[in-house]
């Protein structure tokens, strides 16, 4: 595969001459498959560069491959040369020396990473104990320093607590504590954010890219996510399958891109935009394809569609419509009250929340972890009884109906989740759990079931053949497809998406998101659409409700979130969404990429 | 820490009233009671009209002619006060049996149990380090048959070996008559003599098991994130595996040996019976031997509790270990 | 199918050995194997009628192998399969129930595992009058704890599954849930311990006969090492061969239930 390369001296700002990172040529093989071909990065001191790719790239690959910390079992030829240096002809020894004192690495889940028996305070120490050789007294004075440096509120009564007293936001300060103790040349940062929420996201973002700054120190960061790359990386590297297909500054990258691919993953990501809205614009796919003879990939994408603009739908403006001619909405919540118990006792996730929403409309619902949103989904579907309050469906309240009295009204509303690969029962072809579904709904005719469950597939893009086959034949999209299909295989009124996309990548995000806008128009849908992703919401919703700690804070008009925004959540969740890169002042070659406006605020 | 504790023993509570309770359904299902099966046995039955007095006199004292339930009111209040009753076979009251032999049972037990904890762990984190080296294959193979070999069978055979072949060791009991004029470090000396063949056989079942599930939860725990972590760090191989790795794939080894108290009480049974070895477990045997359901039943009392206190004592020492666990609450 | 290992190959010859022993102990030798029909203390290899020469009282030691395999695999598969069904019957409604189910289950559970599981097995067949299903039923009922806890976990886990999710949102029963959903998702590590399970009730079982709880009337491998104590100095052979055929027919299973582990559990893939 060629690699785009822009001249990268041209933008060059900040680093210095000799290249402290040399990757050449890197093949890196696991038993059974490929996962690097011939990759050369190189990284300066003092710089940050984004490694950015979907999932399966091996860019997680490389990054372990530098730290050395990949399993026995793989095959790596090449050089990766550190100030010099080999490290994949150096012994052992000599990593180990180079690994918490040179090289800094900080990894994707803060929850298990630490471990659970030993303090905070003591797992720094160790790395310091080990590079700096300090007495226990001075090394557990410097992990307090140190917790104070990362932002953690009281450290000297933190530093004796252990990982479990801590949330996922303050573990992943700790692993960046540990990771910056010796103050390394190179840090080494895979995936840090990515299973963080979004304001928590921000602040460890920002708190590594000061504390880089003051310490001198280069950043290697590994992501899928083009928004963050474009908020800090000074250069962009992108791989594809094993390979890197363009390397350059950040803004080359990112307003004259290169190669086909990265056009395709920069049209297809979503970003906080007005036009950006389902009734305008249908989003750019790429789609991979196999060849079934030679099984060669190849991908292919389509630009950003603008649709014609149609008949503004019924729920565009509820208010501005008069109360006596709009029908009545799908959905109205009245004051609901639900609990969940957990081993720490009855939790109130939900408290006296109320909404609706109308026929054909779609409302958003954004929230952090523990906001309640889970818990509301799940009791409006019927499978958490709700405490008080009403929940009535298309005219039917269905809090006090249990059993067979729920049955019917079921069907009403069903939901698709959002881990593809838990959403299906491994056991059961595709077909037959369709089908299932029909015959708990009471559908006896044999010969109608089926020809639902083919007029479905081919409604969600599956092909007739997927109903033979078993869910683990399928890809993570392909998957969520499936989910879509039996949510509205029953044919519902609403259907509760409770963060679809959040499992995929950007590739497949856009394709399944593109999917739900087309069965909405198709079958006049109403969506409760759940996402922690602003730039999601922003393209998915007519309404968005924002949720905090059990409690809907605020619901606006989509055209008037972000602009008109007045509680102070909102703005903070608003002002974490990182922002796209503003295109600087008109170049020949930015002619092929689409317009981007400047954000509106 | 006390709270804990009381709480721990509360749950106990219910368990200790269905153990009573059992044994004493077990009592009544026994085909024939008491009163019979000893009247028998002092010939007495072939008298006419005399042999059903002589039952029921029988039956009268040992209160066998109250209803069901007053019997069990009374069998409860003997439990509690631990009068654990009389044995006709042996002639001495249970209690006194019990006492006689628990010191032996005791130091049978726990010298297996720390062999066996030493060697299986140490054994389990090896193979785990290396996995599928030489050494893992090999070791995992010989587990594999020590799982596999019946405890008596191995007991008699190790017996055959090296207590009538090799006469390496003695064949049975605790130590020879008369060693306690000799002294009390020769004493010492010679119970250790006649101890190393019944530990050893006890032991290895249990080392089996130990080094088996180790392996498991060792080679778990070095999957997880937390170790990548401390490789991270440059921290040494050995730092990893011990301060690391082991302290959490512990844990659940720990669980394991207190729920694994109850099989080595049955090993102890069998042990003891080959060896001669004077302790709880012959004495099981015994009144296996001589059907003294009372007596059994009595043991089976006794042991239930060595084993909630053992459980009580792992519960402890887990919540030391393991800060996730509040022990305070 | 992946590589197996010698010790596989091994084990599984070793078993299939064993049961066509077992199956075809009638026809190799007709008769009971309790009868003392040759000269007592007769070496292996002294008479060729008794390849495996004969114990204190003069039964045919190959015959009482050959016999004794039968009470073995009957046994331990009879109490293994009563074991496993009242492990899944439990673990199943604990972890799908829940609540008051659950926690009355768990003391259940907490209780059979308190009470020393050998013992108790003793004290039931000197209780009721010892025969193989006293045996098959006191073995049973008191393994069945690993197995119920182990279902629980499982049914616990996958009843918070997506897709179990997706079938009550959908109005299904929780009969269908369970008998579709759950279970054959659930039923992995029980398949992959069964195995292991019934080399543990063989164990058990010789363990009870070498005790004399046997059944009195069928000679089984622990039975024959019990009488074969006696003549430990000078006829230990007669302790040696069933004993051997114990331990080879439990470490078979053993194996058996160790790969058969692996092959299901990838992250154990060595």
């Amino acid at each position: 595969m060629s690699t785009m390369l822009h001249d990268v001296n041209a933008g060059l700002a900040q680093g210095t001459d000799a290249p402290l990172l040399q990757v050449r040529n890197l093949q890196v093989w696991y038993p059974d498959a490929a996962a690097v071909q011939g990759v050369d990065l190189a990284l300066r001191g003092n710089e940050v560069l984004a490694l950015v790719g979907e999932s399966g790239c091996g860019k997680s690959t490389v990054a372990g491959a530098i730290a050395g910390l990949l399993p026995a079992k793989v095959r790596i030829q090449g050089q990766i040369l550190f100030d010099g240096r080999d490290l994949l002809r150096e012994p052992e020894a000599s990593l180990r020396a180079l690994r918490g004192a040179q090289i800094g690495m900080i990894f994707q889940e803060p929850m298990t990473s630490l471990n659970p028996v030993l303090t905070i305070g003591e797992q720094i120490a160790e790395v310091l104990r080990r590079h700096r050789r300090l007495s226990a007294a001075a090394a557990r004075a410097r992990a307090i320093e140190l917790l104070d440096l990362v932002r953690l509120p009281e450290p000297q009564r933190r530093v004796d607590d252990y990982p479990h007293n801590l949330s996922g936001g303050q573990r992943q300060r700790v692993m960046i504590a540990i990771a910056v103790a010796c103050e390394p040349r190179l840090l080494v940062a895979d995936e840090p954010t990515t299973a963080l929420d979004v304001t928590i996201q921000a602040q460890v973002l920002e708190l590594l890219s000061s504390l880089r700054r003051q310490m001198s120190m280069s950043l290697l960061l590994i992501t899928h996510d083009l928004a963050v790359v474009g908020q800090y990386a000074d250069r962009v590297a992108v791989m594809q399958r094993g390979c890197k297909v363009e390397e350059g500054t950040r803004d080359q990258v990112f307003f004259s891109p290169r190669h086909r691919y990265t056009q395709g993953l920069l049209e297809a990501s979503l970003q906080v935009d007005p036009e950006l809205h389902y009734t305008r614009v249908k989003l750019a796919e790429i789609r991979h394809t196999v060849d079934p003879d030679s099984g060669a990939h190849s991908f292919g994408f389509t630009h950003q569609e603008r649709l014609a603009p149609a008949a503004p739908p019924a729920a565009a403006s509820p208010a501005e419509i008069p109360a006596a001619a709009a029908p009545p909405p799908v959905l109205e919540v009245r004051d609901l009250l639900a609990q969940y118990s957990s081993r720490y006792g009855t939790i109130s996730a939900v408290k006296n929340v109320s909404f609706e929403i109308g026929r054909g409309e779609t409302l958003g619902l954004v929230g952090e972890s523990g906001c309640g949103k889970s818990t509301l989904s799940k009791t409006i579907v019927g499978l958490n009884p709700a405490v008080a309050g009403q929940v009535i469906l298309d005219g039917t309240d269905l809090v006090p109906l249990g059993g067979r009295a729920l049955r019917p009204h079921r069907a009403k509303v069903q939901m698709v989740f959002q881990d593809p690969y838990a959403s299906l029962n491994p056991r059961l072809r595709i077909g037959d759990a369709l089908e299932e579904v029909l015959v708990v709904q009471g559908q006896r005719d044999r010969a109608e079931r089926q020809r639902r469950v083919r007029a479905m597939l081919d409604a969600v893009g599956l092909p007739q053949t997927a109903a033979r086959r078993y869910p683990h034949e399928f890809s993570g999209g392909q998957r969520q497809r499936v989910g879509i299909a039996r949510a509205l295989i029953l044919q519902p009124q609403l259907v509760i998406c409770d963060e679809p996309v959040s499992a995929l990548d950007v590739s497949v995000r856009a394709q399944i998101l593109n999917l739900f806008a087309e069965l909405k128009r198709e079958f006049g849908l109403s969506y409760l659409f759940i996402s922690h992703d602003l730039s999601v919401i922003n393209y998915m919703a007519d309404r968005v409700m924002v949720m905090q700690k059990g409690v809907a804070v605020e619901t606006l008009a989509r055209d008037r979130f972000f602009s008109d925004a007045a509680h102070p959540y909102t703005r903070t969740l608003i002002a974490a969404t990182p922002d796209w890169p503003r295109a600087p002042v008109a170049r020949a070659d930015a002619a092929q990429v689409p317009d981007r406006l400047t954000r509106f605020a | 820490m006390k709270a804990f504790i009381q709480r721990r023993l509360l749950q106990f509570l219910p368990l200790v009233f269905g153990i009573c309770a059992l044994n004493f359904v077990l009592i009544q299902l026994a085909p024939g009671d008491l009163a019979e099966v000893v009247a028998g046995e002092t010939g007495q039955v072939e008298d006419g009209a005399g042999s059903a007095e002589y039952v029921a006199e029988l039956r009268h004292s040992f209160g066998l002619d109250v209803p069901a339930w007053a019997q069990l009111a009374a069998y409860l209040k003997r439990l509690v006060t631990f009068d654990l009753g009389y044995s006709h076979r042996f002639g001495a009251p249970v209690g006194d049996l019990i006492r006689e032999r628990v010191a032996a049972t005791a130091l049978l037990g726990v010298s297996s149990l720390i062999l066996a904890v030493g060697v299986g762990v140490l054994l389990g984190v090896l193979c785990a380090r290396w996995r599928n080296g030489r050494l893992d294959r090999a070791v995992s193979a010989a587990m594999a048959l020590c799982y596999s070999v019946p405890v008596f069978w191995l007991a008699l055979m190790l017996l055959v070996v090296f207590g009538v072949k090799l006469q390496w060791f003695p064949i049975g009991g605790m130590q020879e008559v008369g060693i306690e004029a000799a002294g009390p470090w020769a004493q010492a000396r010679d119970v250790l003599w006649h101890l190393v063949l019944p530990v050893v056989t006890l032991a290895v079942y249990s080392t089996a098991v130990y080094a088996r599930f180790t392996r498991a939860s060792m080679v778990d725990t070095l999957q997880e994130d937390y170790i990548r972590t401390a490789r991270s760090k440059g921290l040494s191989e050995l730092a990893v595996v011990f301060r690391h790795a082991l302290r959490n794939a512990f844990l659940p080894v720990l669980t394991l040996i207190g729920a694994n108290v109850g099989e080595l009480l049955a090993g102890s049974i069998v042990i003891e019976t080959v060896f001669s070895w004077p302790g709880l477990g012959k004495l099981t045997y015994d009144a296996v031997v001589n059907r003294d359901t009372s007596l059994l039943l009595s043991l089976l009392f006794l042991s239930s509790l060595l084993v909630m206190a053992a459980s009580l004592l792992v519960d402890i020492l887990y919540a030391r270990l393991d800060p996730r666990i509040d022990i305070k609450r | 199918m992946k590589k197996l290992n010698l010790q596989t190959w091994i084990g599984a010859a070793i078993l299939l050995v064993v049961v066509a022993t077992a199956l075809l102990a009638p026809l190799l030798y007709p008769g009971d194997p309790l009868d003392m029909s040759a000269t007592p203390y007769l070496v292996p290899g002294q008479d060729w009628h008794y390849p495996l020469g004969s114990d204190l009282m003069g039964r045919d030691l190959a015959a009482g192998v050959a016999h004794g395999a039968r009470v073995s695999l009957l046994v331990g598969a009879a109490a293994a399969a009563l074991t496993l069904l009242i492990g899944v019957v439990f673990g199943t409604l604990a972890g799908y129930w829940g609540g008051w189910v659950d926690n009355l289950l768990m003391r259940l559970t907490d209780f059979f595992q308190i009470v020393p599981r050998f013992l108790l097995a003793i004290i039931l067949v000197s209780v009721l009058e010892p025969s193989v299903w006293v045996v098959v039923l006191s073995l049973g009922a008191t393994s069945w704890t690993h197995t119920a806890r182990v279902v629980r976990a499982e049914v616990l886990a996958l009843r918070h599954r997506e897709y179990v999710q997706a079938g009550l949102a959908a109005g299904m029963g929780h009969v269908r849930i369970i008998l579709r959903h759950i279970l054959p998702n659930a039923l992995t590590p029980i398949l992959v311990s069964t195995s292991i399970v019934v080399a543990g009730c063989i164990l058990a079982e010789s363990g009870l006969s070498f005790l004399g709880l046997g059944d009195p009337n069928l000679l089984s491998w622990g039975a024959m090492i019990g009488t074969g104590r006696e003549a430990i100095r000078t006829g230990w052979y007669m302790i040696a061969i069933p004993g051997v055929a114990v331990m080879l027919t439990v470490w078979s299973l053993n194996v058996l239930g160790d790969t058969l582990n692996q092959y299901f559990n990838p992250k154990l893939r060595d």
